[in-house]
């Protein structure tokens, strides 16, 4: 193994452009045509349902999921060649680890795996413990670790060569909120410094918090792509969303409200409002047919409007 | 609600192959092949193949190997099998001492000069020249066999020699029934007496080596292969069950892929340097050297507590250890490869590696199976391993006498490992 670096990146050489990427698995197309760049030290997140094909994109990426057509590039070397894999860390999705070997033993060997030398590793290692917050456990096997310990030993053995693109895969999935926002905290820092990212989650609350950009992923296309205002401003303009709850929410309270051109979800009517007066109109409309109503919120439109927007269905269906 | 349990119970086992393989195949296979290795078919039991040696060259001593060699449960050889279609010339003593040790035939018989004249074992003041019996104590039911049948095919294949001698005796010993012949008869009589009280107070076996008066031939007994080992199956055992534990190590050890291939490390480490081939090379690498350590420790248990002769035969160890461990562990690949997942792992080696082994013989020698089962063991890798190490802690055969078993598993493990690398590609890309 060599230790291959990849070469400074100029201005015009993108961290990852990707153009018309298909992929099927038999009758499922898992990529349907993506074409995305990513910009320098940008966060970008795939936000998207399970199965949108974020995850076969990302492994495309790593070069573990060959594309049928298409191609991509990182830093300008073709993906999964040396130069890609150099610039490249993954944090998949599982807790891709040894489970028995302490957490220093699994950041050597993934530094090995990725070319380190014995001079350049053990500082690795020190500075990837010390990122993911594990110093102290450096001698605990990774079997005897919480969970959120695991998820953070995970990222960390992602970083442990130091690339220059970090792909995230739904990395804060089985975390409690606390753990989680200690990974948040370990992101930023890693993009305050300069770190282009692309990560992929389901919760539009960690896009909204990490990502500089957002592309909205649904059935292996990209179906909407920038900045969470931007989706927003593109799908609802200065529209508002109204959420009516009702006292008896059932059947007919769902034709209402599909008939008043709003979406029925959990229980709940949810409404696009040129403006926020027109909310009387509903209330009134609502009294007229006889659902009593238990309140009424009027709120801005978020990304999991726009996914609802766009797609006709919520981001966790 | 017991019905229920066993309901469930049962849509499990039917879709958990490797459960019902065990269940169900595994026991079929198993009585098959242990059926076929005690007898279950008469027309495969073993012969006994057995090098005769005529010194003698007279009436008495051919009848007698005619005798021998209408024995339908013995192979009798006078010489070596054709070389290039060149007839070779018959087996002389040392030629066929040398056969024994090689492991041609488990036993040999040496007629000496003398023994038509003289052939019955007891009496008079004459010499009574003893059938030599060579034999390989690795084999410790073929001499046995052997010493009955030369005893009963002396009685049927020569009678006339033995009434011959018969008259002989009589006319030495009665000279007619006067008082001075019932003397001499009974003194006979107390002599065969006597010596038949000698013979069970030195017990029936007469031990690796010595005379065997048990019948009208006599025969001197000695061990040509192992006559120094103290624990003579120990080495055999050693060797034969190592292999067998090897194998379950080695797919063990290889399963540890499908471990990986499971909680996603092996994405991980392919999206690295690592290559497909390198790291199944690492993975062949440390099976093979768990494999050798394992060999090393039962072989240093068995000299420690068993006493095997192992100091003098390290360099046959290690060669044998190496190529035999080389080819456990791409087996193990291979199956680790050929598996979807650890569950499918577990069954399907257990199967695999039991029928090898009762066939290669792991579990009982292979020269004691029928002539088929001996050859489909050759289709083990316990056959070839077993056998090597025969070679160097039985026969004390020199390193190039291994040349047939080394060939034979580097090229198993070539191979195997070849065919694991093959169906690897199924992790490489999606």
């Amino acid at each position: 193994m060599t230790s291959a670096r990849p070469a400074p990146a100029s201005s015009a050489v993108k961290p990852l452009r990707a153009e018309g990427l298909v992929k099927r698995f038999g009758e499922v197309v898992a990529l349907n045509g993506i074409t995305l760049e990513l910009n320098g030290c940008e966060c970008l997140g795939l936000l998207g349902p399970n199965g949108a094909g974020k995850s076969t994109l990302i492994r495309s990426v790593v070069g573990r999921v060959i594309p049928d057509a298409g191609t991509m590039s990182v830093f300008g070397s073709p993906a999964g060649s040396n130069g890609a894999r150099a610039a490249l860390g993954w944090v998949p999705q599982e807790l891709a680890l040894y489970p028995r070997l302490t957490c220093r033993e699994n950041l050597e060997a993934f530094g090995r795996f990725h070319g380190l030398g014995s001079a350049s590793l053990q500082s690795a290692v020190a500075r990837c413990l010390e990122w993911a917050a594990l110093a102290d456990r450096a001698a605990e096997r990774v079997s005897n670790l919480s969970g959120g310990m695991k998820r953070r030993l995970n990222m960390a053995a992602g970083l442990i060569h130091e690339p220059r693109l970090m792909l995230m895969d739904e990395p804060t999935v089985g975390v409690d909120p606390q753990s989680r926002n200690r990974i948040f905290e370990m992101i930023e820092a890693l993009h305050a410094k300069g770190m282009s990212i692309i990560y992929t989650t389901h919760y539009m609350e960690e896009a909204e918090r990490l990502c500089d950009r957002i592309a909205i992923v649904d059935h292996g296309r990209i179906i909407a792509l920038g900045t969470r205002d931007e989706l927003v401003r593109n799908a609802f303009a200065s529209r508002s969303e109204a959420i009516a709850h009702f006292r008896e929410p059932g059947v007919h309270v769902a034709e209402w409200v599909e008939k008043r051109g709003g979406r029925y979800v959990e229980g709940t009517g949810q409404f696009t409002l040129e403006h926020p007066s027109e909310i009387a109109t509903l209330i009134d409309a609502a009294a007229k047919a006889g659902h009593e109503l238990l309140d009424v919120s009027l709120r801005k439109p978020n990304l999991e409007s726009v996914f609802l927007h766009l797609t006709g269905r919520e981001l966790r269906e | 609600m017991i019905a229920s349990i066993v309901r469930t119970a049962l849509v499990s086992l039917r879709r958990d192959r490797g459960a019902l393989a065990l269940s169900f195949i595994l026991p079929i296979a198993f009585f098959s092949i242990f059926a076929v290795i005690f007898g279950g078919r008469r027309d495969t039991t073993p012969k006994i193949t057995v090098i005769v040696v005529d010194e003698d060259h007279s009436r008495g001593s051919q009848r007698l190997i005619k005798g021998l060699q209408a024995e339908a449960s013995l192979v009798v050889r006078t010489r070596p099998p054709r070389k290039q279609g060149v007839e070779q010339p018959e087996y002389a003593a040392q030629t066929a001492e040398a056969a024994v040790k090689a492991g041609a035939a488990p036993v040999a018989l040496i007629i000496p000069q003398g023994f038509g004249k003289n052939p019955i074992s007891f009496g008079g003041s004459q010499e009574h020249p003893a059938i030599r019996l060579l034999k390989d104590s690795s084999d410790m039911v073929a001499p046995q066999m052997v010493a009955g049948l030369l005893q009963k095919v002396a009685m049927t294949s020569m009678p006339d020699v033995m009434a011959e001698q018969g008259s002989k005796y009589f006319e030495e010993y009665a000279g007619g029934i006067t008082p001075e012949q019932r003397r001499r008869i009974q003194h006979s009589l107390d002599e065969l007496q006597r010596y038949e009280n000698d013979r069970d107070a030195a017990g029936a076996n007469p031990g690796p080596s010595g005379a065997s008066g048990g019948g009208l031939i006599s025969i001197t007994t000695r061990d040509v292969v192992g006559e120094n080992k103290r624990s003579p199956m120990v080495s055999f055992y050693a060797a034969a069950i190592g292999v067998m534990f090897l194998l379950f190590t080695a797919s063990s050890a290889a399963g540890s892929l499908l471990d990986e291939a499971e909680s996603g490390t092996l994405d991980r480490v392919l999206s690295s340097h690592v290559t497909m081939t390198a790291l199944l090379a690492g993975k062949l690498t440390f099976s093979t050297l768990l494999a050798f350590a394992q060999l090393v420790l039962m072989f240093i248990w068995a000299w420690a507590v068993f006493k095997l002769d192992f100091l003098p035969h390290i360099p046959g160890f290690v060669v044998m250890g190496v190529c035999t461990a080389l080819a456990v562990a791409a087996f193990g690949m291979l199956l680790a490869s050929i598996c979807r997942t650890r569950a499918q792992l577990g069954p399907l080696s257990t199967l695999v590696i039991l029928i090898m082994s009762s066939v290669g013989g792991s579990m009982f020698p292979r020269f004691l199976m029928p002539e088929a089962m001996q050859k489909a063991g050759l289709l083990t890798i316990n056959a070839w391993a077993i056998d090597g190490f025969t070679k160097v802690f039985w026969r004390d055969e020199p390193l190039s006498h291994l040349w047939p078993q080394v060939v034979v598993l580097l090229a198993v493990a070539a191979v195997l490992f070849a065919i694991a690398r093959r169906m690897a590609r199924r992790w490489e890309y999606a």
